[in-house]
């Protein structure tokens, strides 16, 4: 088991044919992940190293029978390659396209609620998602993952932030700890997939036995967490949320990261993760620490 | 990118949105030429972009050319709350029957749009929303359709502006609503908006928050960049298209990724010390990305050390290190770096380090984010 994908997870690649996509695509195949095609407009008929390339998703799905789609295309064209994904009947689809104008985002968030309920999107300005093992969507280097153990304990992952996914990856990977699924919802204003969707998934997903969640400042999305993991998550938990010490005002890189108004502070999401029973790293390896600490017990 | 007022009533005016005559200064003398052709009276009022300029007496009512003078002769180079006045906007003075608020943003939980609309406007929003939360009208707005007239005008009633303010008022939350999608606005926020006594409504105040994500298609921003208000070191960073913003301690820090580098500040003041600046190298880190930082950092006169956090996942580790390696030989440094280079061929990256031959008092490096930062606050500090 695994949330979201898992290794019969069919790939195609809109913007394969491009340098982020042919790279990060290329290396999505080589880890195992099952990549069907690419999409690139007025390329159809053309490969990659093997893998063919339409010119529509449309074409792509009734070539291949692919129910996923990894989006690695630039900031202007990304918001209608969201929508062709959906419309061709694409279920998951993964955009790490970073930049991408927030009234844009809204409106793609916004189409896809109303006229493709059966779609849930991932990112955007998000570093993927990797079941190790099974399927890798995305810009993770998969050999940080640590695989899942049939028996388990395994840990699930959810991010807000890129590298500190990888930093999560890699503190269970020293302490050996299995990861079921590590997801990356991006730091952007309007995700398409939440902590909660996530949260929701790991709860009732036999592999997952702990969870691991990675907050940054900005917004409201861990406080709504908490209180999701009050009602509703029994499987044990550790958090870290990333800008203690950042300014209020001042962006922190991603479009999301910023204290406005003395709200989406740290502490404040840190106090309400905490109330809701989850343990409190002030870094990343506290976390991972606080995560070995849970398993053992096990 | 925020905006200065003039400048959101100059975007405001693209989009339609009436707003008191006037025009921006930079002298005494060009406020006088202003304040005559907007006709008196006049306000003058202080360029910037931090709250309470009125009470710090940044805004003034001018009656005459001499007046006008005396004024902007005392705003202009003003210092309001750490901000120097470069320029005065200089108005025709309204005549004020009522004082609302109207402010579209994007409510990030809901993931629709939000309009806020109060009859009781000229105070800080915050304020009314705790002590009488039942003045504001609060209506979501999906992305997708918009906002209708109809929708527009139920609000001005919802909110209780007075009757003859109700056509006026819609009409603004249509055209304001238009420059916050259109314009690609994070805030789009009038406070006060009023009604005149002769029926009419505008607005007296702008504050515009851009998207800067949107900037690709508007070459018309270019403009408000001039005006940013960013130190000499932001403005380093930027010529090198580095994520940079600069902060009060002494620690120096370079990160990749965002996540990384907000957390490397929380661990260096975790350990007592405090960070010069955030620094996002982005997942390049080649030695173009770590000597343009290395510059920015070295340009700070209160960095006393440097801590570069380093995660490789696409990026290994052998490839930072010879980055590292190679900006060391093209910027002089003035602090020692202390390093924590971990993932993806991390090993491979630290024996290059070690190799390079750098004396341990310009470089030294740490298995982990604890050390670094126990180390760079240390040195830091003179210990």
């Amino acid at each position: 088991m695994a949330i979201f994908v898992n290794e019969n997870t069919k790939v195609i690649v809109q913007g394969l044919t491009g340098g982020q996509g042919k790279f990060h695509g290329l290396r999505n195949r080589d880890y195992g992940t099952k990549v069907v095609g690419g999409v690139t407009p007025g390329k159809g008929g053309q490969d990659v190293e093997g893998i063919p390339v339409f010119d529509s998703v449309a074409d792509a799905v009734a070539a291949t029978g692919a129910d996923a789609s990894f989006i690695a295309v630039p900031p202007k064209a990304a918001p209608a390659a969201i929508l062709e994904a959906a419309a061709a009947g694409i279920a998951f689809i993964v955009c790490i396209t970073e930049g991408i104008p927030a009234q844009d985002e809204a409106k793609v968030f916004n189409t896809l609620l109303r006229n493709y309920p059966g779609t849930r999107l991932l990112g955007p300005n998000c570093p993927g998602i990797i079941s190790p093992g099974k399927c890798n969507i995305g810009i993770t280097a998969g050999e940080i993952a640590q695989l899942p153990t049939a028996s388990g304990p395994n840990v699930g992952i959810v991010s807000r932030s890129g590298t500190l996914t990888y930093q999560a990856l890699y503190e269970l990977k020293q302490k050996g700890i299995g990861v079921s699924t590590c997801v990356g919802i991006g730091g952007d204003p309007v995700p398409g997939t939440n902590f909660i969707d996530c949260l929701r998934e790991f709860q009732v997903d036999a592999e997952t036995h702990a969870i691991i969640m990675i907050g940054e400042i900005g917004g409201s999305a861990e406080e709504e967490a908490a209180d999701f993991i009050k009602a509703n998550v029994t499987k044990p938990m550790s958090a870290y949320v990333a800008g203690v010490t950042a300014p209020a005002g001042k962006k922190m890189g991603h479009a999301g990261a910023i204290v406005s108004g003395g709200k989406g502070t740290a502490q404040g999401k840190m106090d309400a993760l905490r109330a809701a029973g989850v343990l409190i790293g002030l870094n990343p390896t506290e976390a991972g620490e606080l995560m070995a600490g849970i398993v053992k017990g096990l | 990118m925020d905006l200065f007022e003039y400048q959101g009533k100059q975007y405001f005016a693209r989009y339609d949105i009436p707003v008191s005559p006037g025009g921006v200064a930079l002298t005494v003398d060009e406020a006088v030429v202003q304040a005559d052709a907007a006709g008196y009276p006049v306000v003058v009022k202080a360029q910037v972009q931090v709250g309470g300029r009125g009470k710090a007496g940044g805004i003034k009512l001018a009656n005459n050319a001499d007046e006008a003078r005396f004024h902007a002769g005392n705003i202009l180079g003003m210092d309001i709350k750490g901000h120097v006045v470069k320029r005065v906007w200089v108005e025709h003075a309204s005549d004020i029957a009522e004082e609302y608020y109207a402010s579209f943003t994007l409510d990030r939980s809901a993931k629709k749009h939000l309009l806020m609309l109060s009859s009781q406007g000229g105070v800080e929003i915050e304020t009314v929303a705790e002590t009488n939360p039942e003045a504001i009208v609060m209506l979501h707005i999906d992305p997708v359709d918009g906002l209708s007239r109809e929708a527009a005008r139920q609000a001005c009633v919802d909110a209780e502006l007075n009757p003859i303010a109700i056509d006026g008022g819609a009409d603004i939350l249509v055209k304001l609503y238009d420059c916050f999608t259109r314009g690609d606005c994070d805030l789009a926020e009038i406070n006060p908006l009023i009604l005149r006594p002769d029926g009419g409504v505008h607005a007296l105040d702008a504050k515009v928050s851009l998207d800067n994500n949107a900037a690709f298609r508007h070459p018309e921003w270019d403009e408000y960049r001039a005006t940013e208000e960013l130190d000499e070191r932001e403005q380093l960073a930027r010529q090198h298209d580095l994520q940079y913003i600069g902060l009060e301690g002494s620690v120096g820090i370079i990160a990749n990724g965002a996540g990384l580098a907000m957390s490397t500040l929380d661990v260096v003041n975790q350990v007592g010390g405090e960070a010069a600046n955030f620094l996002d190298i982005g997942g390049g880190a080649n030695a173009d990305m770590m000597t343009a930082a290395l510059e920015v950092i070295n340009f700070d006169q209160s960095v006393k050390s440097i801590f570069i956090n380093i995660f490789g996942g696409i990026t290994r580790g052998e490839e930072v290190a010879k980055g590292i390696v190679a900006a060391l030989g093209r910027v002089d440094l003035r602090a020692p770096i202390v390093i924590r280079l971990d993932g993806t061929n991390a090993e491979e990256g630290r024996a290059i380090l070690a190799a390079a031959g750098i004396p341990a008092s310009k470089l030294t490096s740490k298995p982990t984010m604890l050390e670094a930062a126990n180390a760079a606050v240390a040195l830091a500090k003179g210990n």
